[in-house]
Formats: structure tokens, sequence, C-alpha cells
């Protein structure tokens, strides 16, 4: 039997899939039918003092046809009032006792977040989530990502929260940083009992060509937003791996960023995540995608033999390294499958135009020719060619130990030599 | 250019295939995997960088999508009509090895090339005058081709079309579900916009005026004229009233007015593509039943199959392995007397039969003209077929050919690609001065 049962930082909830603190978590109504289609938990829309929103708030990034690959948003936090919120945080609470309900929060002074704080756990809340990312608006008024950019003022932040709170603190951190261990670590410092990563990345989705006017569209004028959506999750994966492998980091991670289906939910728990949480797909599709969810991600761990969640949390970390420590002598060619190569010679052009001009057209064959002895092996054409399972890379015996740069650099290790290099 | 009667029998028929509208074109457009090298350019007569194309529609480029189809073929707008690209650049789409649908490459050319035509782009200007002169002879596709390419090098031109109207079986015998003759002729306008292709129609060159008179005026000439009548069955009864060539009568009802809706049973001999489209155009005529009359077997007919099979959908009924060897009838037709033949054609004797026919169109072929340039010294001939080289040159260096003439009846697409081929060549020789005189082949 599988178990999704999960535990991120002490909030529970039935299986590890939560909404993110966005539009799909705005209201009760909402979460209740996020609950009823499967979902384990919701990350309530942030709560603050609730603010005015601009039209239009969104963008999407279409790239060959498909559309909203990348989203972005200039929207803020809350425009509802508080009441109606911590009503209806305590009516959904009441009705689902067993999901988990995380309560997002954004104020400024010690003394608001004091009572929201108060007032949220009052509602029902099973966590906290502090809001130090987003990246545009609030961070103008010396919150959002203005916080989680500062690791004194996260750091300070974090512990008057987890001073006032009796329920798990999770700090939501923002990608807009150079690098995210310090700011991760400021809140394990500050006493979070765990982090949400990430928030959106600032950005600008697109330039209306015609009127002159970047995306989106607010009278005339716009301004810069945040970027999520699948095309995030590579930095996501990255940010939360990066913590995940810092030795002094302690604390479990929620994963967030580019979640669309269980296929990126078991990426990121691989690379260290207890939960994940989802925004723009469910934006783009509906509570529903949840179903998948579940089915996918179960099925995945009865065929890997993971029984509960903790079996494979965290398990790609390990081989999650440095450039300096990848083995240079392990080397490969691309091998084409001529039964199954279509002819559209994709590869050819990729590696003449884009790599090592080793694909060659055949003389009277639509299958190219790939000069094993000049591939370096980038897998350029693996990654164009249109057949799943066409161009594989197959690994050379060149009688070379194992040996990393930081082997060769100091114990003198030899590498192979290099090919294509002329 | 010569008006046509808006209520000839044509107009009955709408688009077989639909044209796309933006959205679908750029989603279809969106499928092509933009393939290097591709196989659709080496199928295509015309090699138009099909992938090119495709890629500027999908990102709203349709100018340039427009102009790279021109500039590979100035028939593209035709073409992606009628151009059978099942077998052609459809047919080589790498995802049909993949069983995956093949991008549709006519209808994504069709949208391109209707916009062009819609918006009136014009992309190609005539190069600067040379002040040498060709004749071409029939507006046909071939000719056309050869005149737009040849205005863009400098070229004068002088097309000589024996019929009232230009533009060759594409406008008068294409399948009207494919494209209709007005749409042909505002192709004809269109290439002619270049500028300075004088167009003379009911003109039939060989009686007036003379080759030696053709070839006084001008330095060079191309042939593009095509084929000629229908071949008749040469049985007995075939003058009956009611019995047809297939191309004259397609002829008819793309220019005039056919009457088919009393008609009760149609019979077409012949089991080539006319004889697929005139079985198609009577059933889509209203003809009660109409029989294809076959001597060869299904799997062996010359006809596409993907055309059968449209046809079949229509309602077409078909007899294989028999033949006509008598008309019957008193003043007109009202059947035909038929053998059974084996496998090799061969009338098998004693299998008589009898086909109750009120109509009868004979589709097994049209006449080669070779004759035709008897008088011309050193255009050779072979089994009514001009020769000519890879370039288009026959063995008069004065003189080049293309198109249907040269070929045996193919293609549009081979028709145009021929004849731009051998303005080329034309252009060189012209421009090379002696390099024209020296004769070749
Ligand atoms: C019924 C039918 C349907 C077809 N359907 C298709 C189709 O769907 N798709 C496709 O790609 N192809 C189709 N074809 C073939 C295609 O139409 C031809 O291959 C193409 O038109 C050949 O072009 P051409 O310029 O060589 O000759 P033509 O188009 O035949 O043009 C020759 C021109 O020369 C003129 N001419 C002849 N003799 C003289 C003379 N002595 N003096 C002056 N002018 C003269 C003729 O009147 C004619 O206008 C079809 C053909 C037929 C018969
Ligand atoms: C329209 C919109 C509004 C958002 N509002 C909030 C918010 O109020 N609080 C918050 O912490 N994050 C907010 N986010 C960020 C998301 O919670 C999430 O971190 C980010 O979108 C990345 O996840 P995704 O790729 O699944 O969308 C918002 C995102 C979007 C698209
Ligand atoms: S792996 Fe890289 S270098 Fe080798 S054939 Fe493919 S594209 Fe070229």
């Amino acid at each position: 039997m599988v178990d999704l049962s999960t535990n991120c930082g002490g909030i529970r909830s039935p299986n590890p899939f939560w909404l993110a603190s966005a539009p799909p978590a705005n209201s009760g109504p909402q979460i209740q039918r996020a609950f009823d289609h499967g979902w384990g938990g919701a990350v309530w829309k942030t709560l603050g003092t609730p603010i005015q929103n601009v039209s239009s708030r969104f963008g999407g990034v279409d790239y060959r046809g498909l559309k909203n690959i990348g989203f972005n948003n200039i929207e803020l936090i809350t425009d509802r009032p508080l009441e109606s919120n911590f009503r209806e945080i305590y009516e959904t609470k009441k009705k689902y006792p067993k999901h988990a309900v995380i309560v997002s929060l954004m104020v400024e002074t010690r003394e608001q977040w004091q009572d929201i704080i108060k007032r949220a756990i009052d509602a029902g809340a099973d966590g906290l989530e502090l809001n130090f990312g987003c990246p545009h608006g609030m961070c103008e008024r010396g919150m959002g990502s203005a916080v989680g950019q500062e690791p004194k003022v996260n750091q300070e932040i974090t512990s008057w929260a987890v001073e006032y709170s009796t329920v798990p603190v999770l700090v939501k951190l923002t990608p807009n940083v150079a690098n995210i261990v310090p700011h991760g670590l400021a809140a394990q410092r500050g006493g979070a009992h765990g982090v949400s990563l990430i928030n959106t990345i600032k950005s600008i989705i697109g330039v209306d060509i015609d009127r002159f006017v970047p995306q989106p569209f607010v009278a005339g004028r716009s301004t810069n937003g945040g970027y999520c959506g699948a095309a995030v999750r590579p930095i996501a994966l990255h940010m939360v791996a990066a913590l995940a492998r810092e030795p002094e980091f302690r604390i479990p991670i929620s994963g967030i960023g580019g979640v669309t289906n269980w296929r990126d939910a078991v990426e990121f728990m691989l690379l260290g995540a207890s939960s994940v949480q989802v925004c723009t797909e469910v934006m783009l599709r509906g509570y529903r995608i949840v179903e998948d969810m579940i089915e996918g991600l179960t099925d995945y761990m009865r065929d890997k033999g993971f029984s509960k969640l903790d079996d494979m949390i965290g398990k790609a970390v390990p081989n999650f390294t440095e450039w300096g420590e990848l083995d240079l002598n392990f080397e490969t060619v691309a091998k084409i499958d001529a039964n199954a190569c279509i002819g559209c010679h994709l590869c050819v052009v990729a590696c003449d135009d884009g790599a090592h001009q080793c694909i060659h057209p055949a003389k009277d064959s639509r299958v190219p020719v790939v000069d094993e002895a000049e591939c370096v092996g980038c897998n350029l054409c693996q990654i164009v060619c249109p057949v799943p399972g066409c161009i594989t890379m197959a690994p050379v015996d060149n009688g070379f130990a194992p040996a990393t740069w930081n082997d060769h650099v100091h114990d003198g290790k030899p590498l192979r030599p290099k090919k294509a290099a002329h | 250019m010569a008006k046509l009667d808006p209520n000839r029998s044509e107009c009955a028929f709408t688009d077989f295939k639909a044209p796309y509208d933006r959205d679908q074109a750029v989603m279809e457009a969106n499928r092509c995997l933009y393939c290097h090298d591709a196989p659709c350019v080496t199928a295509c007569p015309t090699s138009i960088e099909i992938p090119e194309f495709i890629r500027k529609i999908s990102t709203g480029n349709v100018r340039g999508a427009a102009r790279t189809i021109f500039d590979a073929n100035i028939h593209g707008m035709s073409c992606a009509r009628v151009c059978p690209v099942e077998v052609l650049c459809v047919g080589a789409c790498v995802h049909n090895l993949q069983h995956v649908p093949p991008i549709q490459i006519g209808k994504l050319q069709r949208y391109a090339t209707d916009i062009a035509y819609a918006q009136r782009w014009q992309f190609f200007e005539a190069g600067a005058a040379t002040g040498t002169s060709v004749g071409l002879v029939g507006a046909g596709p071939a000719s056309l081709a050869c005149a737009h390419e040849l205005r863009r090098l400098g070229h004068a031109c002088t097309i000589y079309e024996k019929r009232a109207v230009p533009g060759g079986l594409d406008t008068t015998g294409v399948a009207p579900y494919k494209m209709r003759a007005d749409q042909s002729l505002d192709e004809v306008e269109w290439i002619m916009g270049i500028g300075g292709i004088e167009l003379r129609t009911g003109v039939e060159v060989g009686s007036r005026p003379s080759w030696a008179e053709l070839q006084a005026q001008h330095d060079a000439l191309f042939l593009g004229f095509g084929l000629g009548v229908d071949t008749p069955l040469s049985i007995p009864g075939e003058e009956l009233a009611g019995v047809w060539g297939a191309v004259e009568f397609i002829e008819r009802l793309k220019l005039g007015k056919v009457a088919v809706s009393t008609v009760r049973n149609a019979v077409v001999v012949g089991g080539g593509n006319t004889a697929i489209d005139a079985v198609r155009e009577l059933l889509g005529l209203g003809a009660r039943t109409v029989t294809m009359l076959y001597r060869g077997t299904e799997a062996k007919m010359s006809g596409y199959g993907h055309e059968w099979e449209a046809a079949l959908v229509e309602g077409a009924r078909a007899l294989w392995q028999a033949l006509p060897v008598a008309v019957l009838g008193r003043d007109r037709v009202e059947g035909l007397r038929c053998l059974r033949v084996d496998d090799d054609k061969r009338p098998v004797q004693g299998t008589e039969f009898e086909l109750e026919a009120d109509l009868v169109l004979v589709a097994i072929g049209q006449a080669k003209l070779g004759e035709l340039v008897a008088g011309l010294p050193g255009v050779g001939v072979e089994r009514g077929r001009i020769l000519v080289d890879g370039e288009g040159r026959t063995g008069n260096a004065k003189i080049w050919a293309g198109g249907d003439c040269t070929n045996g009846g193919m293609e549009v697409v081979n028709a145009s690609a021929e004849g731009k081929r051998a303005a080329r060549s034309i252009h060189a020789a012209l421009k090379g001065g002696e390099k024209g005189t020296q004769g070749h082949g």
C-alpha cells in the first residue's frame, strides 16, 4: 500500500498537493471545492490590509503554438475584507478537519503581525506562511520580496511570527536573489518550521508591439510582474535543491514553481520537497488536475517500491553536486535507431549549426550517420529528435578511470583526450 | 481578360477541401517539425521551401510565407488547390513514418496564397530590359511560368494562345471542386501583373502565324502547347450523340453549360485521373448513376487512390476488367456492348454483355501534338512528345519546350517547374549570345 500522507514542518495533509497562495485559494468556497477534488491542502491567498487591484493583471508566454508555457501577474494580496476571510477559514476547517489550511500573511509592523497571526490561528489555521516573496507592488511598500531579499529582516520578522504563533510557520522565499541559501538559513535562524519556494520571478511577460506597451495592459501602461508556470520549474527545482543539499539547512521545504502534473511533483520531492504547491496550472486548467496527480504519484511510488513519501523525498539530492565533481572521463556518443528514424534531419542541422558538425546526411537513406570519432556527446541531437527513444547516448569505454576536475587539479588524475576540439 | 458565364455548370461545385482560417492554419503550422533538407521539398517539383513558409505562417508572417511560395512557384495559388499533394509533398511528410497525420501542406499553401491574392501583394518586378524577345506557344502553366521568369530576367514576352481564355488546362480542365475557371483566370492576371507579357488569344500557331513568322519575330521560342484532343475509342457507334471525349466535356462544364441532371446512367471509360474527375463531376452535377468502366483492376488503375476513394464516397460505381466494343443506340447513345478482359487486359471471347448508358465520356488519353512542330528544324519528337534535355532545350538552339507537350501529361506543378527552368536556360543562352547559337543535342 502506498501512503501519501504528508507532514511538512508539522503541517499534516492527506496528500502532498497543496494550492499555492494565489487566486485558486482566494476564498472558502473555492478551497472547499478544491478539497472535494482531492487537494490535500491550501495556502490561503495572502492576508494583510486588503488592497485594490488593477485590470488587466495577467499575461502568458506562448511558444510554437503552446499557450502559456510561462505566466505572469501583477496582482497583489487579498482584496477581500479580513473578516470574510477569517469566517471562511473557520467554516472550511470545520468541514475539512483533516485537510491542511495554511494562512499566508503579509503585514508591516510587529503589532500588525501579532494581531493577524492571532486572528488566523483563532480562525483555525493549521499553519502560517509568511509571504516574503511577492516581487511587485507589495515590495515597493516595504513588504514581500523587500523582506525576502534582506536576510536580517527576514530572520527578525520570522522570529516575531514564531513567537506569536502556536502553529507551524513556513517562510515563503523569493527567487529574486543571487543565491537562495542565505535566505533559507535566515528563515531557519528565525525559527521557521519550514520554507516554501519559489514565489514569482520579476518579469515583463511581453510587449504589445502595436500599442508599444508592455503587458499586461493597464490603461496604456504596465509594470513588472511575477513570472510563474511551467517555464519557471527549472529555476524552482534548482533553488529547492540548493537548499536541500546545504548541510546547515535542516527544515522541510514546500516546493513551488511550475508544478503542472505528478511528474513535476516527483521531481520536486526527489530534490527535497515534502509537499508541493500549485498555482498557475490550476488557474489554467482547474482543480480537476489533482486526480491525475494523485494517481500518477501513487502508481510511481508503487512501481518504485516506495510505501511512504519519506522513502522518496530527497532521493536525488546526493546526486546533485558541483560541476567540479562530475566525471570528465565519462564519454557518450549519439546512436540513431535506423528503424525509428523518420528522416527529419533535425539532428543534422542542430549538430551542424549548434553543436560539433558530426551528424551527416547519408547517401542513399534519410537516416543520418553520426561520426562517432567527432561526437562530443553533448546530446543536442537527442533533445531535438521528435521520435522518443530514437537517439540514445551510448556510453563509450575509453579505458580512462573516472576523474573529476577536482581530482585532476588536486591529485593529477589523467583526463581523456578532448573530442572535436581541433 | 475573357468574361466567363456566371451560370456555367462548374459553379454548382464547392471546395472539396475546405480552406483554413487563421487559427486552423497557425495550429497546423505549429505541428510542422521544420525538417532540415526536408523530404517534402524534394517531393515538390518546384522545390518550395515548405518548412520555411510554414514557419512563417506560424509566426504571423503571412506575407513572407507567400513570398517564399511564389519565389519558387508562381503557380503557388493554383498548385495549393490542384496538386495531388497526397503523392507529392504531403505524401513525403515524415509524420507519415510515425503514423501521425501528415502536415496539410496544400491547405497551408492555400491559406498564404489566398491572403496574398486578397491583399494584392506583388512580390516581383520585371528585370531591366534586355532588348530580346521570346515567343511562347500556348498560355498554359508551362508558358506562363516561363514568361514570368523571363520577365524577372528582363526579356520581353509574347504568348500565343489558340483558345479565347488563357490558363490552359488549369482553366479548362481541373476539377471545379478544386478550382474554378475564374480562379485560374485570376491567377493568370496575377502572374501577368509583373508587366510586359503580351497575351494574344485566338491565335493558333502553325497556321497563322506560321512557325517561320514566329521565328522571325522572336529571339527564342518556348513551346508549351500541351496535349491534343481526347483519344477516341475507335469502335462502332462512337459518333452517336451523348458520347463525348472527357476532356472536351469537362471544358464545356467549366466554361459553359452541360445538361446532366436528367442523366440516368452515365458511363466513364478509363481508369486514370481524368476518368475519376469526370465521374466525380457527373455525380456532383446530379447524374443518377455513374459507372467507371476500366479494363484493368482496381489495384492497377492509374488514377490516384485518394481520388478514387473520394469518388466512392460520393457514390461512384465501377466495372473492372471490361472493355466497350460498340456504342448502342439509334439517335443517341442507349448503351454499350462490352467484353470482359483477362488479367493481361486481353478481351475474353464469349463474355459479351450490355450496359445501359445515356451518357458516355471517353477518358482514355489525349493526343500528343508532336506533328505540330514538323515544320521546325531540329526539334525532335518521340511518340508525339517534344524531346528536351534537363533544361528544356530542344534540338533547335532557339527553341525550348516544357509541360505536357514534353512530359506526356503530368501535373500543373510539373508544367510550371519546367517552364521556369526553361526560362533560366533561355536567359543564359540569350545573355551568352554565342552560347545560344552553338546548338545542343
Ligand atoms: C481533366 C484534367 C484534369 C486535370 N486535373 C489536374 C489537377 O487536378 N491537378 C494538376 O496538377 N494537374 C491536373 N491536370 C493536368 C494539368 O492540367 C496539366 O498537366 C497542365 O495544365 C499542363 O500545362 P501545359 O502548360 O503544359 O499545357 P496546357 O495546360 O494544356 O496548356 C496548353 C495551352 O496551349 C494551347 N495551345 C495548344 N496548341 C496551340 C497552338 N497551336 N497555338 C496556340 N496555342 C495552342 C492550348 O489551348 C492550351 O491553352 C489535369 C488535366 C486534365 C486533362
Ligand atoms: C495571479 C497570482 C497571484 C499570486 N498571489 C500570491 C499571493 O497573494 N501570495 C503568495 O504568496 N504568492 C502569490 N502568488 C505566487 C504563487 O503562490 C506561486 O508561488 C507562484 O505562482 C509559482 O507557482 P506556479 O508556477 O505553480 O504558479 C501568486 C501567483 C499568481 C499567478
Ligand atoms: S551528441 Fe552532440 S556532438 Fe554528438 S552527434 Fe549529437 S549533437 Fe552532435
